[in-house]
Order: structure tokens, then sequence, then C-alpha cells
């Protein structure tokens, strides 16, 4: 069995494959790798190492973070967009990740819009594979990031009570918080349209509380994360309106002081200013969304590390 | 297929089971004279006959399957018919009826001449002909039933397509049935499971997979019920998934509807759970579905609301099926190992004994289509099995017949193995 401080996975493809102790061995990783953020402060620990960032579905903030990352250890670095990628010309994903493996690639980091894709192409390949999402699956470095941002707010995760409000149906940002966070001891709620927070939700996550009703939902939780409002992965209507989704569910001072006092909101973004939050909340005291940014260079750089650091050679 | 063997054939030592003339015979004997049952041999001809002792084994008429793909035409690479009827004699079916969603689709005479052709040339069970129920199975305009009901073909379908439409859905029965032919459904309404990859449930959520709920199906069962009712034309449902449809089938049938259904072999061993490893050789059209959907789909073959086990056939290549979850095409390949599919988790698993299963293999589905097989009587063909219920065996992805290795269950061990399948006495497969 590995010692709690031991990685031995060079694919990060889930937060379901992940114990406790494997979280906080990223933890303790990250919290090293936070002051090299500062301005001047690069490490060299991934000099010669080159990662490549398939990205198949658009992100600017993830594939940004994630390069930022791997540039801070000295990496070299190659994204890859829809666009540019031979996949729009009928090459197969096994076969465009052959290609970039026979390069003499370390990692690929890949988003992509089919469920499971991570998880298949970690199987396919000999070096790493870092899951930057995967359709409606997981997103597990979000998760990540935003258990460390509460960890560094509260000391620990364990015991609090943390609200996940929105499109929970469609969210990979969802399922890798509600995986990460009960594994770290959190209590969670699932908060939002009932189109959106079926009751089924239970049944796939026991240990969750879900709530329709916003006041419930915000009662006593040391805090919220917002989820955005994703047009794109909606094909059919779940709501109205965004209008009608902001009167019902949207986040503003007056609903925020429900909370608990201390409390803090947490967005993945990008926000949908004015309409699962206002600005007044997301500017405000209460928001750490910046911090989960910050935190999250550090979280990647500590996932790109100990992954890379785990294939054998 | 050639014709059958010169010499008489004489299985002795098997328990006989024949449900459609109630027989259940230990160690009886079975005689076969010019590829027809005898009951016995003269002198004569026991002295020319073939023997084969078949102690320990159980013979049973041939199976029926209501619901395969052969590949041809025009979908080659998959299947073809020969390697599809060896991979059927292996799974110990002497009857299948090919789906018409071929390239072209048999909407038209020629394309079922041109099945029959190969079939003719290349198969080694009989296979039936469908054809379609509205031109390219589109749900739109209906296809010339009576020119394909001359052509031969056993029923009329549009498959996965489904008709959407109830309007035209109730004409085509009732013009179907002008000709005797009973009309094969596909129960899905296609507006709920607009890229649904797996069942809706507790792991759809988990894997973050688009969600097909049963009422998908149900809706399309209790309309086909309605129409069944409406127009008096004789239904077939298509491999029935959730416990609710087998529910509905269960009250149309007391209230005499015209219905008839069947259930795959992998929906009575498998569930959702199942796909939890992204397997796409378990993505399924209707996809598998919970552990109370396949007990009840277990209760209802039992208890004879469903007619038949199918194996729903469905070849697809590696390359096709190596890839994204969502990007797999559906079915599995499944003639070769339905027979053990189906007795695992209704035989072995203590719901009932074998001889039901053998029935809702051979003369449920046969009546269900009105079909001449499916029985070891007295001057019938001579299609049967001969079977080991205890042989335990681990089908190998070269080992199988099939052109497409997308069969869900290599690696696993299974119970109930076909020895030997004879068509007209002769024998396809085995020794």
């Amino acid at each position: 069995m590995a010692s709690r401080d031991t990685w031995t996975k060079k694919d990060l493809t889930g937060i379901e494959e992940l114990s406790a102790a494997e979280i906080g061995v990223i933890f303790r990783q990250a919290d090293k790798f936070l002051p090299a953020l500062a301005p001047g402060k690069g490490l060299d620990l991934m000099k010669g190492r080159t990662v490549v960032n398939l990205f198949l579905e658009p992100s600017t903030r993830t594939r940004t973070a994630f390069e930022i990352s791997a540039k801070k250890l000295g990496a070299e670095v190659v994204s890859i967009n829809t666009t540019a990628s031979s996949l729009v010309k009928g090459e197969t994903l096994r076969d465009t990740a052959m290609n970039i493996q026979a390069m003499g690639v370390d990692a690929i980091v890949m988003r992509h819009s089919s469920a499971g894709s991570a998880r298949y192409l970690g199987g396919v390949l000999d070096i790493s594979v870092v899951n930057a999402g995967d359709g409606a699956h997981e997103h597990p470095t979000q998760a990540l990031l935003d258990a460390y941002t509460l960890r560094r707010k509260f000391g620990e995760v364990k015991g609090l009570k943390v609200t996940i409000l929105g499109d929970v149906l469609f969210s990979r940002v969802a399922r890798s918080n509600i995986l990460c966070l009960s594994k770290l001891g959190a209590q969670v709620t699932l908060a939002g349209p009932a189109t959106l927070v079926p009751a089924s939700l239970k049944e796939a996550y026991p240990q969750v509380r879900l709530a329709h009703d916003l006041k419930t939902a915000l009662s006593g939780a040391d805090a919220v994360m917002l989820l955005r409002i994703q047009h794109e992965r909606q094909t059919t209507t779940h709501f109205p309106s965004l209008g009608e989704y902001t009167s019902q569910f949207g986040l503003n001072t007056e609903r925020a002081a429900w909370l608990k006092p201390g409390a803090i909101v947490m967005h993945p973004g990008p926000i949908n200013r004015g309409v699962e939050v206002e600005s007044e909340v997301a500017d405000g005291p209460r928001s750490v969304i910046l911090e989960q940014v910050t935190n999250g260079v550090a979280v990647r750089m500590a996932v790109l590390h100990l992954c890379t650091g785990a294939v054998r050679r | 297929m050639s014709r059958s063997e010169a010499r008489p054939l004489r299985i002795t030592g098997a328990r006989i089971i024949d449900p459609a003339s109630g027989r259940d015979e230990n160690r009886g004997d079975l005689c076969v004279i010019d590829g027809r049952f005898a009951r016995k041999l003269s002198a004569a001809e026991a002295r020319s006959a073939v023997t084969v002792d078949a102690r320990g084994l159980v013979a049973t008429p041939g199976f029926v399957d209501l619901c395969c793909r052969l590949g041809e035409p025009g979908r080659s690479a998959r299947e073809t018919v020969r390697s599809g009827t060896q991979a059927a004699a292996a799974g110990g079916f002497t009857t299948v009826v090919a789906m018409p969603d071929s390239l072209p689709p048999a909407d038209n005479v020629g394309t079922v001449q041109l099945l029959r052709e190969i079939c003719a040339r290349e198969a080694v069970v009989r296979v039936l002909p469908t054809g379609t129920l509205t031109k390219g199975h589109g749900g739109e305009a209906l296809a010339p039933l009576g020119s394909l009901r001359k052509a031969g073909v056993a029923a009329v379908t549009d498959t996965v397509s489904g008709v959407q439409n109830n309007e035209i859905m109730r004409r085509a029965l009732e013009y179907a049935a002008m000709f005797g032919l009973v009309v094969l459904d596909h129960c899905q309404d296609s507006s709920m499971t607009e890229g649904a990859q797996m069942h809706e449930g507790a792991w759809s959520l988990r894997l973050g997979l688009r969600g097909w709920p049963r009422a998908a199906e149900e809706i399309v069962v209790s309309s086909d019920c309605a129409l069944a009712a409406l127009t008096g034309a004789r239904i077939h449902l298509q491999h029935l998934s959730s416990g609710g449809s087998a529910e509905l089938v269960r009250q149309a049938k007391s209230r005499g509807l015209p219905v008839t259904a069947e259930v795959s072999a992998l929906h009575l061993l498998l569930t959702d759970a199942d796909l939890a490893g992204y397997d796409t050789n378990l993505k399924l059209n209707p996809p598998v579905r919970e552990e109370r959907d396949r007990r009840a789909l277990v209760e209802a073959l039992v208890d004879g609301t469903l007619d038949a086990v199918c194996s729903d056939h469905s070849p697809c290549s590696a390359t096709e099926k190596d890839c994204e979850f969502d990007q797999a095409p559906f079915g599995a390949a499944s003639l070769e190992t339905a027979f053990s599919a189906a007795y695992e988790a209704v035989v072995d698993a203590g719901h009932a004994e074998l001889p039901t299963l053998v029935e809702r293999l051979t003369c449920g589905p046969a009546r269900a289509l009105g079909l001449e097989a499916g029985t070891l009587q007295e001057g019938t063909p001579a299609d049967f099995v001969l079977l080991d219920p205890r042989a335990k065996w681990k089908p190998s992805a070269g080992a199988l017949l099939s052109r497409s290795g997308n069969n869900p269950l290599v690696g696993r061990t299974l119970r109930g193995k076909i020895r030997s399948t004879y068509v007209d006495g002769r024998l396809v497969h085995g020794a």
C-alpha cells in the first residue's frame, strides 16, 4: 500500500479515481508551488519536458491556466485547439494522440466534449493524460482548486457545508466537486431548478442534499459554488429564460445574506454577470473568484509535476 | 443451403426437450430421415444410420432468433451472411430473422431478392428476410408491403428508426394486416432520446452521459397497444428493456390484444452499472437498464408475458467501437453467446427450469411470427441443437465466428454451451 505522501498515477482522469490521501498529496505539493506564482519566480522542475494542450472544445481560462502552470515549471507547451486539430479531418482521437506521443511529448492535457474520453486516452497512451474536462463527466483540476481554496480559507474542508448552485445536470464541475468535497468530508447541497437538479441525483450521490428553494439551499452554508449557466450544453429547454433563472436562482446581495457570516462565494468562470450572479456579489467581499484562479495555477502545477513524475521510463 | 444428409441419423442418450409437444424425456432417441424428424428408424435404416452418442447432453429444437443483422447487403465490413450465419449456428440458432436496415434498406423487392440470393449461396442456417414498414425506414411513406410479402419477407419493421407518427403507424398496421404481415416495432420515442447514450438513472448522472429514460420506450409500447386495439393488427414489440414495458405488455395480453414481445439475452443479464468503465461494446439500443428492470424482464419472460429471447445481434467493427463513448455506434455482436447469457440469467439463477427457456428460444418466437420452426415433431425439418448445460466456457475474441468482435461477454465465464447444431439433419456447427 502506498504511503500517504506518495503519488503513483501517471494520469489524472477524474476525482473518482483519487483517494483523500492522494488529494492531500496534491494540496501539499501545491503549497510548495504557490510562492513560485509571483512574477519572476518560475521553477525548472519540468525543464526539457513538453506538455501538449489538446483542447477539442473551446476554453480560454483552463487552457491558459494549464499553459502557465507548465511554463512556471519550465516545460515547453504546445496548444492545439479544435479548429487546428486534424480531428476535424476525420482522424480518430487514438491516432491524434498516438502521433503526439510519438513526437516525444511528456503529457497531454485534454479537453473533450465526450464523457469518458480522458479515461479512454489514459488507457491508450503511455505518457501522462490530464483531464481538463470531458463532456459532462469530470473536471478534476477545477474541483481540486476549489477544495484547495476552501482549505486555504477555512483551514480544512472537513465539516464544511457547501452548496453547489445552478446547472448541475450538465456540469462536469459539479460532478467532480461532489466527489472531491465528499471525499474530504464536506457536506454538499445541490441546488437549482428541478430540471437541472433532478431528484435522481440523490440516487447517484446518496450523500448529498437537494434543494429547489434558494433560501433553504443557502441558509447555514459556509460556501456557495455557482455554476455557469451553459447555453451550449442545453440542447433542449430546461428553464424558461435567463431572466426567469435569475429571478429564481440568481445570487444577489440580499440572498447572499442567507449564507453564514464569513461564508464565501465561488465561481469556476467564466461568469455570466447578471445571470447566475450579480456584479455586487461577484466583486464583493465574500467573493474568492480571483483567488480560485491563482490557486488553480498552483494546483495544476502540482498535478503536472506529480503525474509526469509517475510515468515509467 | 445444400441438400440434407443422405444417411439416416440417430441421436441417442440425450435429454430431449420439445416444448411445442410438451416432450421432456431423459435418455431419448431423436431420429432423422431425409432431413426430417422421424418417429423411429426401420431395421434397414438403423443399419445404415449415423449414430451420435449424446449422453449428458440436451437435445432441443434449433433456436429461432427474431432480431439480428447479418451485414449484407452493404455492411460486409461488419458481417457477412456467411460469418453471421456461422455465428448463429454456433449459438444454436437455426432460423434467424434479419433486420431490413441494410444498405440499401430492404424497402424494395430487389434488395430482398438480393439477400435471398446471397443466403442461398452462403447461409448455413435459415435466414428469413424482413422488409421495412416505410420507404427507407424514414417513417413517412409506406413501403410496398404487398410486393415485399410476395418477395418472401417474414415480417416488416422500421427497426431502430421506429415510426414516430401514430397516424402512419396506424395505417401501416392496417395495410400490413391485409397481407398477414406481422409488424415488428422497435419502441423508441426519438424526441426523448436525442443524443442519449445509456439508461437515464444514477449511472448516467455519474458518468456524465446523456440519459435515455424508460418512458421513451414505454410511451411507444402504450401507443402500440392502443393501435393494436384500434386496428386488430398483429404487433410484435422488439427487445423491450424496461420493467414498465413488460407490465404494459402483461396488461395488453390480459385484455386479449394481439400483441407479442421479446427481450434480448443481454438485457436479461446486464445492467447500467456494467457501463461504469465506458465499454463501448455495452452501448446498446435500447440501453441496458437497472437491476429492477432486469429482474422484471426475467420474471416477464418466465411467466410468458415476453414470448421470446432474441439476440439483437448488431455487429460493429473494432474500429467503429474504438473511440469516445458518445461517438461509438450502438449494438453488440451477440448471437454466439445469447443462449449462455439467457441460461445464466434465467436457469442458473434459479428463476425457471431449462424447458421454459427453451420454449422462449424455439416455439415462442416461432409462434409470434407464425413460423413453422422450433419443434422436434415428426415430419418437420430436422433443425436441432445438442447443448451441454453444465459446460463452462469463456468466449474469446479470436475464437468467435462473427466478423465483428463487439461482444461484451468476451472474457466472461459463461454457463451452458452449444455442442452441435443441425439444419435439415445436417451438422452445421460442432461435432
